[in-house]
């Protein structure tokens, strides 16, 4: 690892070869916060990213900025913990993710609506996946926003939404099962999106998307 | 121009390139139970608008700006940014086949530059919101007419599937349609506010539940709709 370098509330602590975890050493992100991480890994070379616990977005306007940067033959694995958007958060998720041709990703995210009982706060995030100059999945999500809450169009009555971005060398096979669907991209890419009543189930439906969306995992 | 008109007849459902055989994931929601009534039907469209209508709004002012100075290699760009909107392959097929569909029936309609070259840049079918925009700009529209249309078909379409599948009231559905006058207005003018040259911008809502419907939808056996 050539570079490790972070600052309270945000702490990388690496915990293996090519290992690293994200610590929150503070509750948050707050109202005001503005967190910012940088990944960049070097062709050749192998990372991830992992959390010891779930984010808790609290009330306020923060912001959550991720530029990931990966090279040729490269592989990034970024699996956090999920982001539960407490009642009153106003949480902006922006995502870069660059990609020289042949590298390999694996990129996790999910959202919880609200904690246990707790109505959801609100939330933006875009997410841009560039392959090769090439944009290869571009996917904003609005929660918490009259327009969208209850609409059987977008989450229907599902209090979590996930999805896995990988990229690699992977079957072009479309997969299908309750609340999860795994979606081979018009680019080198497949996506496996899924919605569910709680993080467990959200977590047990996007594993099984992703074993079947790459046969290498175990 | 022309424009004003030539948005009515992009937006009528009686244009024929083959608008009615969608729903726009509407079928399937009314199959699995997601779609019961008036009130589903309602939160289903406004959720639609706000994803996919507002996606396909920028994507057709998009297309109708280029569509006046038209280029193969900027509709291949363009039409590349739909496809990184659209992770659903049951979508983007669905999305190709309108598209090849309008460009045909709106080439001998409105005889353009706009059409042929983008007719001749993505010659398996530009998604539909692009071919909307080429069209809007063979006929004279402004890029916020484009939108405009662009967002009245993304909501009218499953309306109409709506009221066939459940026999709704369909005075009662066209008053759901008018309750969405106000954000349809906004859908167009963000899709225009954000115009630029640089499309990496432009607003990718994403619907998870539509992309399930639409897989669903495939292998569903009986369908009355395309999608």
């Amino acid at each position: 690892m050539e570079t490790l370098r972070s600052d309270p509330p945000l702490t990388l602590r690496q915990t293996g070869p090519g290992v690293v975890h994200l610590v929150s050493t503070a509750a948050g992100p707050l109202g005001g916060d503005h967190f910012e991480l940088t990944i960049d890994v070097a062709p050749h070379t192998t990372l991830a990213v992992h959390s010891v616990a779930s984010t808790l977005a609290l009330p306020g306007l923060s912001r959550l900025t991720v530029t990931a940067r990966v090279g040729a033959r490269a592989a990034l694995r970024y699996s956090p913990e999920p982001i539960v958007l407490a009642a009153g958060c106003d949480l902006r998720v922006a995502v870069r993710l660059t990609l020289a041709p042949g590298a390999t990703v694996f990129w996790r995210e999910e959202l919880v609506f609200g904690r246990y009982g707790e109505a959801s706060g609100r939330c933006h995030s875009r997410f841009d996946a560039i392959v090769d100059d090439v944009p290869l999945l571009r996917q904003e999500l609005l929660v918490g926003d009259p327009a969208v809450d209850d609409s059987p169009a977008v989450y229907g009555s599902a209090r979590c939404v996930g999805s896995t971005l990988l990229t690699g060398d992977l079957p072009r096979e479309r997969h299908l099962a309750d609340g999860c669907a795994v979606l081979p991209l018009a680019g080198p890419g497949t996506l496996v999106s899924a919605l569910a009543a709680d993080t467990v189930e959200l977590r047990r439906r996007l594993e099984w998307g992703e074993r079947l969306a790459d046969k290498s995992l175990p | 121009m022309h424009g004003d008109m030539a948005m009515l007849l992009l937006a009528d459902s009686r244009l024929p390139a083959g608008g009615h055989a969608h729903s726009g994931g509407a079928e399937e929601a009314v199959r699995v139970g997601a779609i019961t009534g008036p009130e589903d039907l309602a939160r289903f469209l406004r959720g639609r608008l706000a994803t996919a209508g507002v996606v396909t709004a920028a994507l057709a002012a998009a297309a109708c700006e280029l569509g006046a100075d038209p280029a193969q290699e900027r509709w291949r760009r363009l039409d590349a940014e739909a496809d990184a909107r659209i992770s659903s392959p049951a979508q983007r097929d669905a999305s190709r086949t309108q598209g090849r569909l309008l460009v045909r029936t709106t080439r001998r309609i409105w005889p353009s530059e706009a059409l042929d070259s983008l007719a001749a840049a993505v010659p398996d079918g530009a998604h539909h919101p692009v071919a909307l925009g080429a069209a809007a700009a063979a006929a004279g529209c402004e890029p916020r007419q484009a939108a405009l249309a662009a967002a009245y078909t993304s909501v009218t379409a499953p309306a109409t599937a709506a009221v066939r599948l459940l026999g709704l009231d369909p005075v009662l559905v066209h008053r759901l349609l008018a309750d969405l006058a106000p954000a349809l207005n906004d859908a167009a003018h963000e899709a225009c506010v954000i115009q630029a040259d640089d499309w990496s911008s432009l607003p990718a809502h994403a619907a998870p539940a539509l992309d399930l419907l639409a897989e669903q939808h495939l292998r569903t056996e009986v369908r009355l709709f395309v999608s």
